[in-house]
């Protein structure tokens, strides 16, 4: 690890003003195939959304520290990798398939996942690494994508996958292979019905760097952050508990449900608090409790009403 | 044979000095930028990983003055101490920067974290195995214990195993760098039976052993 990484600057932070594209602009020329064929990797736009109640009242971590600190393994194991290796990783254009249990399979383009109705919402994101942030997404309901396949009946859960790109993304290649790709997750359906559940196509109200998921990832505030499965391709809808990557890679360690939960301990380090990100050098960086359900027991426990939860951490 | 040009011997003593300067710089600069709010991320957790990485490198260094020799002739033994000691340092930091920055002095959580983590028990033992020779690593020492000095420091080829082990077993993925330091130290310690032998077959070459004055 080297002594210091200097801070990266997102491709966000640097594109001017002027060069943004605006809303209407975007989906003219993505539908018209323009920005495609332009190929620009970061499309940093500027979002229009609706705020939401979904708004948690804490200091949000500063944007500089929500894009370059990241995990995200297909770029690198490094905190700081995402940010400094995602430049080649082209987020346009893009389509999630949605299918298997559901009347209605559909392949949905970026443009018209961008055309859904967009919400601000401010959530806590609890690491499994004891660390966590506050983060202003910009992203919709996964219930209201859902809702346009029609799930049926025996529908019990949604499987999740992401993109395999090695060409474009380096930790997918190479002879060190931190986890079998592609990366994938898996909600129950009614976790995935629950309106804090969204699929963000943004943070501080522009499109999704790179490093963050780009163009659309999964966020699940009540979660640990690595089932927040990052630019999505595919969505299936299953009836058996579909697998999940980190629950592959070390079972012990990560459950399928993987719900915040300051009770049961990671098998090598403690959860019951945290270390928010963002807070300044050694002497502002704060240990803060861990909040049962990351602070969202309220709307969200009793989901999981009977269940022994140290069992199904 | 490589050779090296001879460090005249009156800057000797200097020159072992200077290591002890250089080798606490990481620290000291990483301190710095962690207190001004200039690490990234996560600062606290940077300097603890920062420190514990330097502190293994210092342990690979410490088995790698033998070998040298050995292989190369490069007679590095008098920065042996000074290595075995900085590595003593990073450890303790790494330590107090996980008791203190880390966990904010609270005794119960890093108790249980001994206890219960095997990777933090593993460290934490390394730790405790390396105060006994940190605090004999003197000229005093060595004539007291006589060969009871030599066998005692026989203890640093278990702490730089478990150091290295500690750090495969703290990380989610365990990728090239920590199999890189679990090598570098399975090498080094590997090469303790084997020297004997190889220093009579070099003898019997050349008649008398060569070591070249670095």
């Amino acid at each position: 690890m080297p002594l210091y990484r200097p801070p990266r600057i997102a491709a966000s932070d640097i594109t001017p003003e002027h060069c943004f594209l605006n809303r209407r602009t975007f989906l003219a020329a993505a539908a018209g195939g323009a920005l495609a064929a332009a190929g620009t990797p970061a499309f940093a736009e500027a979002l229009k959304a609706s705020p939401s109640q979904y708004k948690v009242d804490e200091k949000l971590t500063p944007e500089k520290d929500v894009t370059t600190y990241n995990n995200f393994y297909e770029f690198g194991l490094g905190k700081g990798d995402p940010a400094a290796n995602s430049e080649k990783f082209k987020p346009t254009p893009w389509t999630i398939k949605v299918d298997g249990l559901v009347g209605k399979p559909k392949e949905f383009g970026l443009e018209e996942l961008l055309a859904m109705p967009l919400e601000d919402r401010v959530y806590r994101m609890r690491c499994v690494e004891a660390w966590s942030m506050v983060i202003p997404w910009v992203g919709f309901p996964l219930a209201a994508l859902l809702d346009q396949v029609e799930p049926l009946g025996d529908a019990k859960y949604v499987a999740f996958e992401t993109i395999v790109r090695p060409e474009e993304m380096p930790g997918q290649g190479g002879y060190f292979q931190s986890l079998p790709w592609p990366y994938v997750e898996g909600l129950r359906l009614d976790e995935a019905r629950h309106p804090l559940t969204i699929l963000s196509v943004g943070v501080y109200g522009k499109t999704l760097p790179n490093q963050n998921g780009a163009p659309i990832r999964l966020v699940v505030p009540w979660k640990y952050g690595f089932k927040g499965i990052k630019s999505i391709v595919k969505i299936t809808l299953t009836d058996k508990q579909p697998p999940s990557t980190w629950n592959l890679a070390a079972a012990n360690e990560y459950g399928f449900y993987a719900n915040v939960n300051p009770e049961v301990d990671h098998p090598r380090w403690s959860q019951a608090s945290e270390n928010r990100i963002g807070e300044g050098g050694f002497f502002g960086a704060n240990r803060r409790p861990t909040l049962p359900f990351n602070g969202y027991a309220e709307e969200v426990a009793s989901l999981y009403a009977g269940m022994d939860l140290r069992a199904n951490f | 044979m490589a050779s090296l040009p001879a460090l005249p011997r009156k800057y000797h003593a200097a020159s072992i000095w200077l290591l002890y300067a250089v080798g606490l710089v990481p620290a000291a600069y990483g301190f710095y930028l962690g207190a001004t709010g200039m690490l990234p991320g996560n600062p606290v957790k940077e300097f603890e990983h920062l420190l514990g990485l330097w502190a293994l490198r210092f342990l690979v260094a410490t088995l790698a003055i033998t070998p040298l020799r050995d292989l190369f002739g490069i007679n590095w033994i008098r920065y042996r101490r000074a290595l075995g000691l900085l590595a003593f340092w990073y450890v303790l930091m790494h330590f107090l920067t996980y008791m203190v920055l880390d966990q904010y002095l609270n005794f119960a959580a890093i108790l249980t974290d001994i206890a219960k983590r095997p990777f933090i028990t593993i460290g934490m033992a390394a730790f405790v195995m390396l105060i006994p020779l940190a605090l004999t690593s003197n000229n005093w020492s060595i004539r007291r214990l006589g060969p009871g000095w030599v066998k005692l420091h026989r203890l640093v080829y278990v702490i730089a195993a478990a150091g290295a082990l500690h750090f495969a077993m703290a990380v989610k993925v365990v990728a090239l760098e920590q199999m890189i330091y679990l090598a570098l130290v399975a090498l080094l310690i590997a090469w303790r039976p084997i020297r004997p032998r190889f220093n009579r077959w070099k003898r019997g070459n050349n008649g008398r052993p060569q070591f070249n004055r670095a």
